[in-house]
């Protein structure tokens, strides 16, 4: 959906949204207060101490901000550094920060405090969840009050990327420590109070710099993790804004309540069939490529009642560099049959497949099932706890087949990884990703990105099934939500009800 | 009486010593690795090992067992993983949920099932028994969640009487937090009352066919008097010992209902922390509610010994 028929949407909502609303909660609600709705409790509140995404979209930017901030597009913008410069062997970055920044508590925010916060994510005895996005950095120097210096190893064309997500948010000395509980940062919004199980408050900050530009006063996280439950809260008027819906076979249910929009963008979430190419008999290209030709993106996005965009290659549709390869091996069961007899498996052969327990997956995974077993195939689904996928999948390497969405942005470089559960070795990949990564011309990277893509593809490593679709649901007036999902990030400093 | 109950109290607490075991054992084998699901796919193999040896995930079984008795017997439940906060203080605000709801949902049980059942049994044979009967039938049949579904789309989206799931909590708006316990309740006991009318139904019937009701009848007792002096008095000794046992199964079910009304209970505790290997929280609550369905089969073996003076002499 582009811009124009959003705002056409919003507009025609207007008074409309007040005369359908209802609720006991709703009459008293001020046109300053949020109450979003999470399927995905985040534990911790600090990203440096766990990995889990939601705690990324929850506090950074709007508690932790870094130098550099990702916007709706995917693009890098100014964050706590209003200015930096590269040097041309693409191995020094120089960030000039903001001045008279304050922490929620009434920190000064200066040099030695960014590079406090730098380091420790790359210290040798780091507990970070994202360490490997910054192990490049050489060391950081505080220049003077408003000048950082990083240095790296060997170049990274991804660092200034890197140095703007929610892992490298900025912290203070006195609060690191504590974050996890009670967060303190830079961003728009301080944290207010947490009720485990339930609910995350947080209030504009006053120390923030810019104070007036933030429209709202209070913003209320409620966690619903079951799909019914979400409907009947968003029905009863108890939630206002649910930014990543995750039960598309229920938005015909919220389509019709003229209260609400439904706002479906776009993801960094590739759903792939992985296959573990160590093992046999998918260590052969041609069964890769034979289960390629049975694989129907077509039923599987009917699955997710229509959400999603077909992939041919790992990489997301919306990023410019990316080149459709949904063609590479078309539908196709005769040739599929074919190729698995050229293998030596005429008759097929037996296969698991093990599923996360994921909603997505669990659609996915029956209608892989069924159409494997056109070509011979035959597919036993296991169902694995998440913990459980972690160790015995993708840890102890111990699978045939999974679906899972691959969803961090930037993310290709897994095919250039011996280690990784795939088991995927190519020398010429590796070749490529080494160019990608030491690119110091975007335009140059963005061709050896597409490269990399033709690789994967003509390779099969995994079956490329199709990009993550971002369902939105909020009420008709309220301006500014991101539609798409460049990086876990709801981004309230523009969020406002319409007056 | 007080032999009796000192007998059943030792035989708890070996009940719970076992339960520890048990309990340590199911916890640390499952699959998973609680390091590997907080530092997520990204994670360095030598982040994993720091953080594993920051929580003592490295030390063998035996200490880590005793680390944890320890801690109980000295009241410290320690630090949840994944919050990062005292167990003692995530459990007590679930406690406040989840505790109203199940006595509640017991109390409700009690109050519905046993004149349902009573009824029944002196209607036997007739429509009312029909009825009720029927009734149970589909009370059985019902999964829970579901019926807590429709209840929701009922009461709290079609009428708005209730609200529609989630909780204010009692300090911030008490009225609200008991109004928002009400359907969860009503969903969880629904089962839980159609046992317990089909228990005191025969229950009643058998005691309705003793010599001494008989003799009660003949000596020209009232119906009332037969029935509520007489009968049901004796009869309530299994429905006793049947709402002992559905005090442990409505705090497995809280688990469903509370994901259904998005009440932060204990269940929903309990599942998180499955999902994210909380060892420590899993643990700490399993034992927990073991001790708490202890204290209730204790309380049934008073009750018992109360009603019907047997045990107290022959036990």
């Amino acid at each position: 959906m582009n811009a124009l028929s959003r705002r056409q949407l919003f507009g025609a909502a207007g008074a409309a949204a007040a005369a359908f609303s209802f609720g006991p909660e709703v009459w008293a609600e001020a046109k300053d207060r949020l109450v979003i709705g999470i399927s995905l409790e985040p534990p911790v509140l600090d990203p440096t101490k766990n990995a889990a995404a939601a705690i990324r979209s929850l506090t950074c930017p709007n508690v932790f901000e870094s130098l550099g901030r990702i916007n709706r597009n995917g693009d890098i913008v100014k964050g706590l550094a209003e200015s930096w410069t590269i040097s041309s062997d693409g191995k020094e970055y120089v960030f000039k920060l903001l001045k008279g920044v304050k922490f929620h508590d009434g920190e000064m925010l200066d040099a030695s405090v960014v590079k406090f916060s730098l380091d420790r994510l790359f210290a040798a005895d780091s507990t970070a969840p994202g360490k490997a996005l910054y192990t490049d950095i050489d060391k950081v120097e505080a220049v003077d009050p408003s000048t950082v210096k990083v240095t790296l190893k060997s170049p990274n064309s991804y660092m200034l990327y890197n140095l703007s997500l929610g892992d490298a948010g900025v912290m203070h000395p006195k609060s690191a420590a504590t974050n996890d509980k009670h967060p303190i940062g830079t961003g728009p919004f301080a944290f207010k109070e947490r009720k485990e199980g339930d609910s995350i408050t947080l209030a504009k900050a006053s120390t923030y710099r810019d104070p007036a530009a933030i429209k709202l006063n209070t913003v209320i996280y409620k966690v619903v993790k079951d799909p019914s439950a979400q409907v009947s809260a968003l029905l009863a008027g108890d939630i206002d804004a649910f930014p990543g819906f995750q039960a598309p076979e229920l938005v015909e249910r919220i389509k019709k309540d003229q209260r609400f929009v439904v706002v479906v963008g776009t993801t960094e979430g590739e759903v792939i069939l992985a296959t573990n190419n160590g093992k046999k008999p998918f260590d052969d290209l041609r069964v890769r490529q034979a289960m390629a030709h049975a694989i129907n993106r077509k039923e599987l996005i009917d699955a997710e009642s229509g959400y999603g965009t077909p992939i041919g290659s790992f990489f997301p549709p919306h990023n410019k560099a990316y080149i459709d390869l949904t063609g590479t091996y078309p539908l196709d069961i005769a040739k599929a049959k074919a190729l698995l007899k050229e293998a030596g498996h005429p008759n097929g052969f037996e296969a698991s497949l093990k599923l996360p327990p994921v909603g997505y997956a669990q659609r996915a995974g029956e209608v892989i099932a069924a159409q494997m077993a056109k070509i011979g195939i035959k597919i036993a689904i296991t169902q694995l706890q998440w913990p459980q996928w972690l160790a015995e999948v993708f840890k102890g390497k111990n699978y045939d087949l999974t679906i899972v969405a691959h969803t961090e942005a930037n993310d290709l470089d897994r095919y250039a990884r011996d280690d990784y559960y795939w088991n995927y070795h190519s020398d010429a990949f590796k070749a490529k990703w080494k160019q990608v990564i030491e690119a110091t011309d975007f335009a140059m990277r963005d061709e050896l990105l597409k490269d990399c893509q033709r690789i994967i593809a003509k390779d099969a490593v995994n079956g490329y099934l199709y990009q993550l679709a971002k369902i939105g649901v909020w009420k008709k007036d309220l301006v500014g939500m991101w539609e798409n999902a460049p990086t876990p990030s709801d981004y309230l400093a523009v969020v406002h009800w319409k007056a | 009486m007080i032999e009796f109950l000192s007998r059943r109290l030792f035989a708890a607490l070996i009940t719970l010593v076992l339960a520890t075991i048990v309990v340590f054992a199911i916890v640390e084998v499952l699959p998973g690795d609680p390091a590997l699901v907080m530092l997520g796919t990204e994670a360095r193999p030598d982040t994993l090992a720091a953080l594993r040896h920051e929580y003592g995930f490295d030390q063998p079984l035996p200490v880590r067992y005793f680390q944890w008795i320890g801690g109980l017997l000295t009241f410290h439940l320690g630090i949840s993983h994944a919050y990062g906060t005292s167990v003692a203080r995530l459990l007590g605000d679930r406690l406040l949920v989840t505790l109203p709801l199940s006595a509640l949902a017991l109390t409700l049980a009690l109050v519905i099932a046993v004149p349902l059942g009573v009824f029944a049994a002196w209607k036997h044979g007739k429509a009312g028994d029909w009825g009720v009967m029927g009734f149970t039938q589909i009370g059985i049949s019902v999964p829970n969640f579901w019926f807590g579904i429709v209840l929701v789309l009922l009461f709290a989206v079609t009428w708005q009487i209730f609200p529609a799931g989630g909780f204010p909590g009692w300090s911030h708006d008490p009225g609200r937090s008991l109004l928002s316990l009400i359907l969860p309740a009503f969903a969880l006991s629904l089962s839980e009352i159609a046992i317990l009318a089909r228990v005191t139904r025969s229950s009643m019937l058998d005691t309705l066919r003793e010599d001494y009701v008989r003799t009660a009848r003949a000596k020209g007792a009232s119906e009332r008097t037969v029935l509520f002096r007489h009968a049901l008095r004796n009869a309530l000794i299994p429905v006793t010992t049947i709402a002992g046992l559905i005090a442990g199964f409505l705090v497995a079910g809280a688990v469903i209902i509370e994901s259904v009304f998005r009440l932060p209970g204990v269940g929903q505790l309990v599942y998180d922390s499955i999902n994210n290997r909380d060892l420590i929280v899993i643990k700490n609550v399993v034992i927990l509610f073991t001790i708490l369905v202890l204290a209730v089969n204790l309380l049934v073996d008073a009750a018992y010994a109360l009603l019907d003076p047997r045990p107290r002499i022959r036990a």
